[in-house]
């Protein structure tokens, strides 16, 4: 007996997943090339599963801005803002986030999973409503347990609940705050925001989305899925990461309320850790940018995730409800996820096995991302790798519904 | 697409409110698990019922719908046993704070 027995099931179902010889979490690349190729047990591998949705992490001014700011400044800022003060560029970052989104006040974390945990564990407190979906990140999870409210959990993507939720707080005490995401990030499907801001509205709550996923992806200039679905006034807070679309590491909250600054010295997953280093947050800036300038990076992202969630379902995989960045497919049972995620790897394909609990409803998935900067000749390649391992596996062909009837 | 809300669509004929909550409970049990079950307020949900920690969540969510309550995140935690969860619903609907 160890400390951590009692961690005894998780370890016996990861020794389940390693006798078929493989370990999807503990994938260890030789190097990465580009953002949608590396190296894997010395074989040339498509990166289709690592969030890089504008494919900026090896952009050429992204990588210049880092390296200048890193020699200029240093490689870190050995602690946090209200210690060791704030750099000139976390300024600049949070006036260019809050400019981007036409918002009077930004904030910047050290990563997406604070800026959730530090949001959702300070806007609201005891006494108040956290509604949240049920089918919310880890982080907005974790962010509701360390804070105070009382937490309510709405059915996935279901307005109905949620109102009817609401309704049974009527006359209770305390805020509401309403947390949902712009692409959820195991079947990539969006929130029917319209529909939720309506319920905002008529019950008096708070709105946040997290758009981590959906940044620089969805919406006429990549605001993501509240300028996508024309509700941004209704959002009072929008949190988001720099690690997907951006290409580096860090997270933001951005609102128009107008003591927001108060959470510079009450929100403790702000305070006590250390900043964002000066290279990490040159790179973001220039990231930004791109985003504003380069709307083809958009049209390229989404042309490829129609065109390998169009391949899939024509071949017969049962994927998620929308043709976005994320396109999963549910794999019938455990063994059989294993196995197939193990031959496209050999194959010469990455992509994320997601298992329960992470996943929603117990479903097992194949799941992707895919980035602007594939290739339509690497989505091509990927749909044919696909289609081998499913034909082998016995998925295609007269039995074209073996895969279906899981999401 | 994959909400399949079957547990939120308990019969009403078998469950009612003229009766006890851990009938209702039982009921509930009995119909999301497809056969029939022994329950005292020693029955835990998990080990004695086999239910995994999703199945809890959406088993709880049958029963808020139900009695028209949310049972709130850090109250289910705490639910182990049947006679957890009839303190918890009996607490709620009586409207005393969770």
């Amino acid at each position: 007996m160890t400390i951590l027995a009692k961690h005894a099931a998780y370890k016996l179902a990861y020794d389940e997943l390693r006798e078929h010889g493989v370990d999807p979490f503990n994938v260890r690349f030789d190097s990465v090339l580009s953002p949608t190729e590396g190296m894997l047990a010395g074989r040339r591998t498509i990166l289709l599963g690592t969030n890089n949705y504008l494919g900026l992490t090896f952009d050429a001014d992204c990588i210049e801005k880092a390296v200048e700011a890193t020699r200029r400044q240093g490689t870190g800022t050995t602690g946090s803002r209200i210690a060791n003060g704030s750099y000139d560029g976390h300024m600049r970052l949070e006036q260019a986030l809050a400019s981007f989104y036409g918002r009077e006040h930004a904030m910047v974390f050290s990563t997406g999973y604070q800026a959730n945990l530090g949001v959702l564990s300070t806007l609201v407190g005891r006494g108040d409503h956290l509604m949240l979906d049920a089918d919310s990140h880890a982080s907005i999870y974790d962010g509701s347990r360390l804070g105070a409210s009382e937490v309510i959990r709405f059915r996935h993507n279901s307005p109905d609940d949620l109102y009817k939720r609401l309704r049974r707080l009527e006359g209770a005490p305390g805020d509401r705050l309403i947390v949902v995401e712009g692409i959820y990030s195991m079947l990539g499907d969006t929130a029917p925001l319209k529909e939720i801001a309506a319920v905002k509205r008529e019950t008096g709550a708070y709105l946040l989305v997290d758009e981590a996923h959906s940044l620089g992806v969805l919406g006429e200039t990549g605001r993501g899925l509240a300028e996508a679905a024309g509700v941004e006034a209704d959002v009072d807070f929008i949190v988001g990461t720099f690690s997907k679309s951006l290409g580096s590491v860090g997270g933001f909250c951005v609102s128009d309320s107008p003591d927001f600054d108060l959470m510079r010295i009450v929100c403790r997953p702000y305070m006590f850790t250390a900043s964002l280093p000066p290279g990490v947050v040159a790179s973001t800036l220039e990231a930004l940018v791109k985003v504003r300038a380069e709307p083809e990076l958009r049209v390229s992202l989404m042309r490829n995730a129609r065109r390998l969630y169009d391949g899939l379902g024509a071949m017969g995989f049962e994927t998620g409800p929308e043709a976005n960045p994320i396109v999963a497919v549910a794999m019938p049972n455990q063994e059989v996820a294993v196995i197939f995620w193990k031959m496209l790897l050999e194959a010469g394909l990455y992509l994320n096995l997601a298992l329960p609990p992470a996943t929603p409803t117990n479903v097992r998935l194949l799941r992707t991302s895919v980035s602007a900067a594939h290739s339509v000749q690497q989505i091509d390649t990927a749909l044919a790798i696909f289609a081998d391992v499913g034909r082998q596996l016995g998925f295609l062909g007269s039995d074209r519904r073996r895969a279906g009837g899981v999401i | 697409m994959r909400q399949n809300h079957q547990l939120a669509l308990v019969d009403s004929k078998v469950v009612g409110w003229g009766r006890p909550v851990r009938d209702d409970i039982s009921a509930i049990f009995e119909q999301v698990l497809g056969h029939p079950v022994q329950v005292s307020d020693g029955t835990d949900i998990v080990e004695d019922l086999g239910m995994d920690s999703l199945g809890v969540m959406n088993f709880v969510m049958a029963i808020e719908d139900f009695y028209d309550i949310s049972i709130p995140l850090d109250r289910i935690a705490q639910i182990q046993t049947v006679g957890d969860l009839i303190h918890a619903v009996q607490d709620l609907r009586s409207g005393t704070p969770a």
